[in-house]
């Protein structure tokens, strides 16, 4: 019992932690895109995290601010319409698997918490099932610019997810299963094997339409700020607002696990299976905590070169030394350790806790790039016409979709 | 006259958006790194920490010049006041310690929230008794009152290397 809780709760802080990350990458990111310097005054005795703290300070803000709930709305589906966005975005990640299972006293344990064999279905349809929380916000706001992002969101989800649908059956098809763990596995750990190689029509709709699917540029028509004020969210205010902010990161995160996952040989570690980081469980570990030790020192020493007396004159001028020092000597205790230690003798038991461990980070430096390229791609798109976006949707992604499906059921059938 | 716009023909490659969509992400992240790498070469300044140096003939806040003696070198002759399109400044003359040689003002207030900074009480006045070179931007302050200077704030406002005394003749 306690297990099955941990395993829903685990995935569930990571992603919920990863939020205000993102939108600190977001914020950063666009500003050094566009010769700006972002966030950096929002200190706590000096400390500022390089503008990390200016998400807690949005936390502290929206929590506390007046929640305004407007006359001429239909209350319940609006107090209803955040919940239900905010809801839908999570319960995606229980399909998830974030390692190769592993056998404890001959026992499997997934790393996820649902083990669906129909998992990729499952999470279809609870991605389909965000469109209610925008169109119940859009409507039930009684406002013609929030109803107007409604239906806009509506429309693009729905066609969009038709392609999105053709070209995860093309990939099921190469995979030949439904179940996440069975399609991450059949990619193998080699690069040059994953499906972004073998499929990549596949891999281009699905990753434009995961982009439609979360709402984001280029195709955020249903919040765009230019002709909707806000959209579906024009009317909401405080935590409200903020659910629904939190549930597009959701969404962000949730796609780029997707792509992961279906493309990137979502948990595979790159030229080491399973079996070999089994076998090298002992030398690998080694050579982790020693890359890790490094890692530290260099950060730190590099934190450390940027402290100047008088910068800016108030505790500031600290920051890099709270940071730098203790970073400095845990690399350096760390590599000292692992030295003076030699390699490790590890159990069947740990040298499978190892392979997954090191398979988990593997992992989620794949979602963060994804991340990353959510962002990168919002800060360098304009956004579509309508027109031009139901053109794309139909006219070419729905036929690229279905040729793709031809063509690789031909070779399937031919090989 | 109406023009017509020729639309541009896009070429095969343009027409696919993908490969364009890769040059634009390169050039996006061609900015990133250079100002992860650069942080000094952006151009937007930290404000409160570093600030442009002001141009020289950048009207500021005002300040009224003293004499050699330490005396105020305005005669209260009522040019600004006249002069001063927003009607900001207001002065009360007063007899000097020589009745027939000349004035001086007894109050010498200017409302910073009329003020255009618009300089044209400077160019009036006739003894280089105001000057709007302070180079110190409108504060922010908690009331109104507190925007509106009077003579004792203005005849000290004289900024640190700029000298009070004014060599002008009269």
């Amino acid at each position: 019992m306690l297990i099955i809780i941990l395993k829903i709760l685990i995935p569930f802080l990571i992603i919920f932690n990863m939020i205000p990350f993102l939108i600190w990458l977001e914020r950063k990111g666009s500003a050094y895109i566009q010769d700006r310097h972002g966030p950096n005054r929002a200190a706590f005795f000096g400390i500022r995290l390089g503008g990390m703290l200016h998400s807690l300070a949005d936390v502290l803000k929206l929590i506390t601010k007046e929640d305004i709930i407007p006359l001429h709305v239909h209350k319940p589906f609006y107090l209803l319409a955040p919940f239900l966005a905010l809801t839908v975005a999570c319960v995606t990640y229980a399909v998830v698997p974030f390692a190769h299972p592993i056998e404890i006293n001959g026992e499997p344990f997934t790393f996820q918490a649902a083990d669906l064999n129909v998992g990729i279905l499952y999470i279809l349809a609870m991605a389909s099932l965000g469109v209610y929380g925008v169109m119940l916000a859009g409507w039930s706001s009684n406002n013609k610019y929030s109803l107007l992002g409604g239906v806009r969101s509506s429309a693009q989800m729905l066609s969009y997810e038709i392609a999105m649908g053709l070209s995860l059956i093309s990939v099921l098809m190469v995979g030949g299963s439904l179940e996440l763990n069975n399609l991450v596995i059949s990619q193998g750990a080699t690069p040059w094997s994953w499906n972004f190689l073998t499929q990549p029509v596949a891999f281009f709709l699905f990753t434009t339409a995961a982009f439609a699917e979360t709402n984001r540029n280029p195709f955020d028509l249903p919040e765009g700020e230019s002709e909707l004020v806000a959209g579906y969210h024009t009317e909401y205010s405080s935590m409200k607002f903020a659910m629904f902010f939190m549930a597009e990161y959701a969404h962000v995160i949730m796609a780029s696990a997707l792509i992961a996952l279906l493309f990137f040989g979502g948990w595979q570690v790159p030229l080491m299976s399973t079996d070999f980081l089994r076998e090298q469980a002992g030398l690998g570990l080694y050579i982790l905590l020693l890359a890790h030790g490094i890692l530290f020192m260099v950060a730190g020493i590099f934190l450390l070169t940027w402290f100047k007396k008088g910068k800016y004159g108030d505790l500031r001028d600290y920051e890099v030394l709270v940071w730098g020092i203790p970073l400095v000597l845990a690399g350096l205790g760390l590599s000292l350790y692992t030295l003076l230690h030699g390699s490790f003798d590890l159990t069947p038991l740990g040298s499978q806790i190892f392979a997954a461990v090191v398979q988990f980070m593997t992992f989620m430096a794949k979602i963060l790039f994804f991340c990353w390229f959510f962002i990168w791609i919002r800060w360098t798109l304009p956004r579509f016409r309508y027109d031009q976006l139901m053109g794309l949707g139909w006219k070419v992604m729905l036929p690229l979709g279905l040729m793709n499906l031809a063509v690789t059921g031909i070779i399937l059938l031919m090989r | 006259m109406i023009i017509t716009l020729k639309k541009k023909k896009l070429t095969f490659l343009q027409k696919i958006y993908i490969f364009e969509v890769v040059r634009g992400l390169m050039i996006t992240m061609g900015h990133l790194i250079r100002n992860l790498t650069h942080p000094s070469r952006m151009m937007t300044v930290n404000f409160p920490e570093e600030t442009k140096p002001i141009p020289k003939t950048h009207r500021s806040e005002h300040r009224l010049m003293l004499r050699p003696d330490g005396s105020i070198r305005c005669t209260a002759c009522m040019l600004c006041q006249t002069v001063c399109p927003a009607y900001c400044i207001h002065i009360e003359a007063a007899e000097g310690a020589i009745p027939e040689k000349e004035k001086y003002p007894k109050a010498f207030t200017i409302d910073l929230l009329r003020c255009v900074y618009c300089g044209y009480c400077v160019e009036a006045c006739p003894c280089d008794a105001i000057r709007m070179d302070t180079g110190k931007l409108v504060d922010a302050c908690y009331k109104r009152e507190d925007f509106i200077k009077d003579i004792d704030y203005l005849k000290a406002n004289h900024p640190k290397g700029l000298n009070p005394i004014s060599e002008a003749i009269y």
